[in-house]
């Protein structure tokens, strides 16, 4: 149903009614609106109030002006955890959509024990979010742990994955590309929409499997890519448990996984600077909010939309 | 007849459109498939067995290691029962100030509020964007999608104000009273999308009948939901049994903590000495998960295939 005509019929009852259903709208709707008010919008217009405030929850915030913003350009670890998400955020999630389109499309088309692969790909998925896999991922890049006993039968000698600076990012981001099992289910899903009768025009046409992928299946499957990414990123944006658990809450070693949030937390809970995790809040919106823009900007040079029907 | 496995084949349009038994569509799928060759089939299902036992392996070898002794965890990394011991989880479970059990029920406690809280208020809010013409409907459901998107980082300073000038820090209050006033908007858009599939004429008849929009709701609108209501179920399930950030702001008394932040302090209080048991806590706070992942799948797929969420 379009929503030009959703407006006409709204418009074209007579007020009676309308002023029914408006009040009927109002009492479903009544919890969300108390929710939005006092627990979205409120909250996010305060935070923009106590971005400009020195506040530590003891004592009443005090007006600074723009002084956390200033202090913002300043802060060296606040540069460091930008660097450190902007890496974890463009690197994993490329390489998960990656892994995920390349899977969905060998698991596509009458494959047998399709169901069994499909769940065993996407359980890592469920788990991990959780503190317990971040756990074990702690232990398996550990000096003693999986992966260095997994080398050492090619006489790889191993390391200390994440106590050394230099790869401990490298093990949140495989940790990430581990759960691509949510995105190729999704890549799987649009794969089946699209009609059969495009490949059999061109394997008429004489087109072989490899121009077939180029010219009907990667333009086709374009929006699921648009869709993946647009989710994938603003959710690799606010990890936060990974590198919680796996640094012990500090972000090292020498800050190598301190991501934007786990600073954040850091700051208004561990040393209660209300205020200056107020404008990092801000600052995280803004970023969100303006790849998402761009992305959708950018969308219309690459996602292709089948208009046939 | 080849039984239709509704996850294998969904949707089998082809079988509508062209009236072809599913058995005829399933064979025109796999001559589509490149990889038709039996030796190049047999080769795929070699790598596909090999990633995922390579994807699964981590999980399994912390699930058997917590069958064995700390020292032979490290000593003999592989997978073997030779010395099975159920000692990780007797003390494992009472490692911590608590015995674990009183981390379940908290994370327990505090799932079920938020599921029964999501329900209630996403469906009626769904009811109203889904079924009802009210004024300003597109700028409100413009704004509930934006909400979708907002990360919790932006709020979580001043709601914690909130929460502590309330007294409900240390209590369950600040995670579960926001499920109650629907700011899981996600859900929401989930069950508009569900309830447009539902007939128009269903809720007309009833009107005819003289029922009102409570009524069409409870008793229409509501039992033909289920489907929706169970995802919203399962993902509420899994997402809050895994929370981590906002149970770490709101509750700092340990007899509160939940699962996560239980082992949180687990992996504080050993500094990674004892593997053993807390590997067996681990895979106890993964339990939960995996029950839901083998008998609520059908649910998992389906809502993440619909609406793309983790």
């Amino acid at each position: 149903m379009s929503a030009l005509g959703e407006l006409r019929r709204v418009k074209g009852q007579p007020a009676a009614k309308q002023r029914k259903q408006n009040k009927a709208a109002f009492l479903f709707l009544l919890p969300w609106f108390i929710g939005l008010a006092l627990i979205t919008v409120g909250p996010m217009v305060a935070s923009l109030a106590l971005s400009f405030t020195r506040y530590n929850l003891l004592s009443p915030p005090r007006f600074t002006g723009i002084d956390n913003y200033v202090r913002m350009l300043e802060d060296d670890r606040l540069h460091q955890s930008l660097v450190v998400t902007f890496q974890y955020v463009f690197i994993s999630v490329p390489l998960q959509l990656g892994l995920a389109l390349a899977l969905a499309l060998v698991l596509d088309r009458g494959l047998r024990g399709l169901a069994f692969y499909r769940s065993a790909f996407y359980l890592p998925s469920l788990l991990g979010s959780s503190v317990a896999i971040a756990i074990l991922w702690r232990q398996i890049f550990g000096v003693d742990g999986l992966v260095n006993i997994a080398l050492g039968w090619f006489g790889i000698e191993g390391q200390g994955w994440i106590s050394n600076p230099e790869t401990a990012l490298g093990t949140l981001m495989v940790l990430n590309v581990w759960t691509f099992g949510a995105p190729m289910v999704i890549f799987l899903a649009g794969l089946r929409q699209i009609p059969s009768m495009y490949y059999e025009a061109a394997s008429v046409d004489g087109a072989n499997r490899r121009q077939q992928f180029w010219h009907i299946t990667l333009p086709m499957l374009t929006p699921i890519i648009f869709f993946n990414l647009i989710l994938q990123l603003i959710g690799a944006f606010q990890s936060f448990t990974q590198s919680f658990i796996v640094s012990g809450g500090t972000g090292g070693p020498v800050d190598s996984t301190l991501f934007y949030t786990l600073y954040l937390y850091q700051q208004g809970f561990a040393n209660l600077n209300m205020g200056y995790a107020s404008a990092m809040a801000w600052l995280l919106l803004v970023i969100v909010a303006a790849l998402t823009m761009i992305n959708f900007w950018a969308s219309k040079y690459w996602v292709f939309y089948d208009d046939q029907d | 007849m080849t039984k239709i496995d509704p996850a294998v084949d969904a949707p089998l349009t082809e079988a509508v459109v062209t009236g072809l038994s599913p058995e005829q569509v399933r064979e025109q799928r796999r001559r589509r498939n490149p990889f038709r060759k039996p030796l190049t089939s047999l080769m795929r299902h070699a790598f596909l067995i090999a990633a995922a036992v390579l994807m699964l392996y981590p999980v399994i070898w912390m699930v058997v290691s917590s069958f064995r002794p700390t020292e032979l965890i490290f000593r003999e990394p592989g997978l073997s029962f030779d010395s099975f011991q159920l000692s990780n989880y007797t003390d494992g479970w009472n490692a911590l100030t608590y015995p674990f059990n009183v981390y379940l029920l908290n994370s327990g406690l505090v799932v079920i509020g938020s599921i029964i809280g999501n329900l209630v208020s996403c469906s009626l809010a769904a009811y109203a964007f889904a079924r009802l013409e009210f004024t300003g409907k597109r700028f409100w459901f413009a704004i509930m999608l934006l909400s979708i998107m907002l990360p919790i980082h932006v709020i979580i300073v001043p709601q914690y104000v909130l929460f502590s000038q309330l007294g409900w820090v240390n209590t369950f209050l600040p995670l579960i009273v926001p499920k109650m006033l629907a700011t899981d908007a996600f859900f929401i858009f989930l069950m508009v999308q569900f309830i447009r599939g539902i007939p128009k004429e269903l809720d007309e008849a009833a009107r005819i009948d003289g029922a009102g929009h409570p009524r069409i709701f409870l008793q229409i609108i509501l039992p033909l939901m289920v489907p929706a209501l169970a995802t919203t179920t399962i993902f509420t399930f899994i997402w809050t049994w895994n929370d981590f950030f906002s149970q770490l702001i709101f509750l700092t008394k340990p007899s509160l903590y939940t699962v996560p932040l239980a082992l949180n302090a687990f992996q504080d209080a050993q500094s990674s000495t004892n593997f053993g048991e807390m590997f067996a806590m681990s895979v106890v706070s993964l339990v939960p998960i995996f029950l839901i992942f083998l008998f609520g799948q059908r649910f998992l797929i389906k809502g993440i295939a619909t609406t793309g969420i983790k």
